[in-house]
């Protein structure tokens, strides 16, 4: 099973190398990753969505929490969360086409950020299925290049107190 | 007062207390040598730097304080990564200080430049690369705390020449914090309740303790548990002499070349409760057939060796000492305990039953070649049990498990995780610095003790009395034996004829050397190995070639599938 696994870390330099580390050393897989500053500067958060069965996610758990830059570990699997990545889409586009790539942009909420005589490049936020739903769309339309954030992920508020 | 880097660093270890050290000097070390030269620090000098590493190790085993080394940048310090992944994973306290090109250098492929903070990443508890000297106390202070802490292990230290050469008015930290690091000492007060009533509830308990026990000094508090229940106990390779190996309730080592009353009664238990070890597989043999009626109760500091390679019904996270103390006032009143002790007899009978079966033997023709068990028990005999030993890797390392009897913690160092050739006579110099006083006897292979010999130099520079005695049968025996078993006897590589005379070769670094080839010159050489106090001795005996460590699981078979003599 996938796992969106949140890591607060100190941010110092290697500490991304422990953690990227952590997961070859030991044969597990990252899918994706990213990392950032948080409020704090000196603590960074990472993001990284991995796969595997129970015992492993608690391998995983349970050695990244061992690392003794890490500070908190939070699997987001089970709780209520939003998640976002960010994609950046060049479609090849032509006078014909452009009216529906367009309108496709339009109802995905995503907009046109770099334009040429042939093609657009369009910025999309939201989750893997927003993402996937609407490369789809536009890949009839000749995708020439695709470039996308790794997952970043945030637990919801409760809804009540 | 502003002082200059190197003497700040000094400072520090002696602020932790550091009596002792192991290194080797180089170009960017240097300001630190030049301070060492008349600190009031006891500086071993090696011949090569995995032997330093090796010997801060043994000292750290045999003392429980933490090892300490010194070695310069480049080769200097990639020369410990093997003794420092030996540590790793037999979790041995230790501090690593490599030097390091100066800052402006790094990055450069500057003279004797290595990545080494890069490069131990994956075999240290943690490692730090020194960026200024106004933060090298707080990490040295670090440093030390991590690699004694918890669950112990070696930290590296990295430290560019020109921090060693800045000089500064720096303030040692007292105390330090380490918001991500806490290390959880005390076991689940409900956990500790439910693991005693699986334990009362059990009619074939068996303890499994680990090298854990020693690390958290808990022997004591071992014995005291094992006894006030009178359960059956194995330890691991790495727990030997956390329980008395003469006790009546010891049945061997369990595992690969564990003995057959040890893995029988493993396998038919049906409460295991394993302590500060963690279900190696040179343990489990056959890992979906481990303990298969067993319900698991497990306790060790560090939460991923839990449910790791085995699931646990009872995982209990602490430090061993507080657990076993907590452990000991749970049991319940005499009237319980009788009882409890009442419905283990039947269980007793059949672990004597085992015991008595297959004891672990071999045999000597009193003519015949000298067989390597025999050298072991006649240097048991000889020192009444009392002395450390150390050992190689192979099957030196298993029948001195084997044939020796170990009564006390931290008298039986060996590289048990990481199988290090190499590593047991360096490992015998730390410990008789540690105790000059002890017998401290290294035994060693005729292969193993090669990739580690210059260190002879070093045991005859500082008059250490070690006793090496070699197993000499000429092959790579262990290689030797599963090629014997699981190749069709095809013996590629592992025969090494073309060795040194050990005895000339001790001669010329200075050291004793003793020689048997038959069997009444074991005892004449034992003995007189051990009337000499002044220098290394080493004993160079001619044994069976052809002799196999029994019994043996092979890989991938359960626990009581063995090969037996």
């Amino acid at each position: 099973m996938r796992h969106t696994i949140s890591i607060l870390v100190s941010n110092e330099f290697g500490v991304l190398s422990r953690i990227s580390g952590l997961f070859s050393g030991r044969g597990f897989n990252i899918e994706s990753l990213s990392v950032a500053e948080t409020l704090d500067a000196k603590i960074s958060r990472m993001t990284i969505v991995t796969r595997g069965d129970d015992k492993v996610i608690e391998q995983i758990n349970k050695q990244l929490n061992k690392l003794i830059n890490v500070i908190k570990v939070t699997d987001f699997t089970d709780e209520e969360h939003i998640e976002r990545e960010l994609a950046l889409i060049k479609v090849t586009s032509n006078p014909e086409s452009r009216a529906e790539i367009l309108s496709i942009v339009d109802i995905f909420r995503a907009k046109v950020v770099d334009v040429s005589p042939r093609s657009y490049t369009v910025e999309i936020t939201g989750d893997e299925e927003k993402i996937n739903a609407m490369t789809e769309l536009l890949r009839p339309f000749g995708i020439k290049e695709i470039v996308k954030t790794g997952r970043i992920a945030m637990a919801r508020s409760p809804k009540q107190k | 007062m502003k002082k200059i880097g190197a003497q700040i660093f000094i400072d520090c270890l002696l602020k932790e207390g550091v009596d002792t050290i192991f290194g080797f000097p180089g170009g960017a070390v240097l300001p630190i040598y030049d301070v060492l030269y008349d600190a009031p620090l006891n500086h071993i000098l090696v011949r090569h730097e995995q032997g330093a590493v090796h010997m801060a190790d043994g000292y750290a085993r045999a003392s429980g304080k933490p090892g300490v080394v010194v070695v310069t940048s480049g080769p200097g310090a990639t020369n410990t990564v093997t003794g420092i992944a030996t540590a790793y994973m037999d979790s041995i306290p230790m501090v690593v200080f490599t030097g390091q090109v100066p800052t402006a250098l790094i990055g450069n492929d500057a003279f004797q430049e290595a990545d080494i903070v890069g490069i131990t990443r994956p075999c240290t508890k943690h490692n730090y690369l020194v960026k200024s000297l106004e933060e090298l106390p707080r990490i040295v202070k670090e440093a030390f705390y991590i690699a004694t802490t918890g669950r112990p292990g070696p930290v590296l230290v990295d430290i560019p020449k020109d921090v060693l050469m800045a000089f500064a008015d720096v303030k040692h930290p007292e105390k330090i914090t380490l918001e991500s690091y806490q290390p959880n000492y005390k076991g689940h007060p409900g956990q500790i309740k439910k693991a005693i009533d699986m334990i009362m509830a059990s009619k074939r308990p068996v303890v499994y303790a680990g090298g854990g026990v020693i690390l958290s000094n808990a022997s004591d508090e071992l014995q005291t548990f094992i006894t006030k229940l009178g359960i059956p106990t194995t330890t691991t390779l790495m727990g030997l002499g956390a329980f008395p190996g003469t006790h009546p309730l010891f049945m061997g080592m369990l595992g690969m070349h564990g003995t057959y009353c040890a893995n029988m009664a493993v396998t038919n238990t049906d409460c295991l409760i394993a302590i500060g070890a963690r279900f190696d597989d040179r343990v489990t043999g056959k890992i979906d057939e481990f303990a298969p009626f067993a319900g698991i109760i497990h306790v060790d500091i560090d939460p991923t060796s839990i449910s790791k390679n085995v699931k646990v019904d009872i995982p209990i996270v602490g430090d061993v000492k507080n657990v076993l103390k907590e452990l000991i006032k749970g049991i319940p009143g005499p009237k319980g305990v009788k009882e409890f002790k009442k419905n283990l007899e039947e269980w007793h009978a059949q672990v004597t039953g085992w015991e008595n079966t297959h004891k672990l033997s071999y045999k000597q023709d009193p003519k015949g070649k000298i067989k390597p068990q025999y050298v072991i028990e006649k240097l048991y005999e000889a020192t009444k049990g009392d002395a450390i030993v150390t050992t190689e890797v192979g099957q030196n390392q298993m029948w001195a498990a084997q044939f020796f009897k170990y009564d006390k913690a931290r008298t039986f160092l060996t590289s048990g995780g990481l199988g290090t050739m190499g590593f047991g006579f360096p490992a015998a110099i730390g410990a008789q610095i540690a105790f000059p006083n002890k017998t401290v006897i290294g035994i060693a292979g005729d292969g193993s003790l090669q990739m580690n010999i210059q260190e002879l130099a070093t045991a005859v520079q500082y008059k250490l009395p070690i006793k090496i005695a070699i197993l000499n049968n000429m092959v790579l025996g262990m290689v030797r034996q599963w090629q014997e078993f699981f190749y069709d006897k095809r013996y590629s590589h592992t025969c090494i004829s073309v060795a040194p005379d050990f005895v000339k070769l001790a001669e010329a670094y200075g050291a004793v050397g003793l020689r048997a080839k038959t069997i009444e010159e074991v005892e004449k050489v034992i003995k007189e190995a051990m009337s000499i106090k002044d220098r290394p001795v080493l004993m160079d005996f001619k044994v069976d070639q052809f002799e196999d460590v029994y019994p043996m699981v092979p890989t991938g078979q359960p626990l009581n599938k063995m090969l037996l003599v």
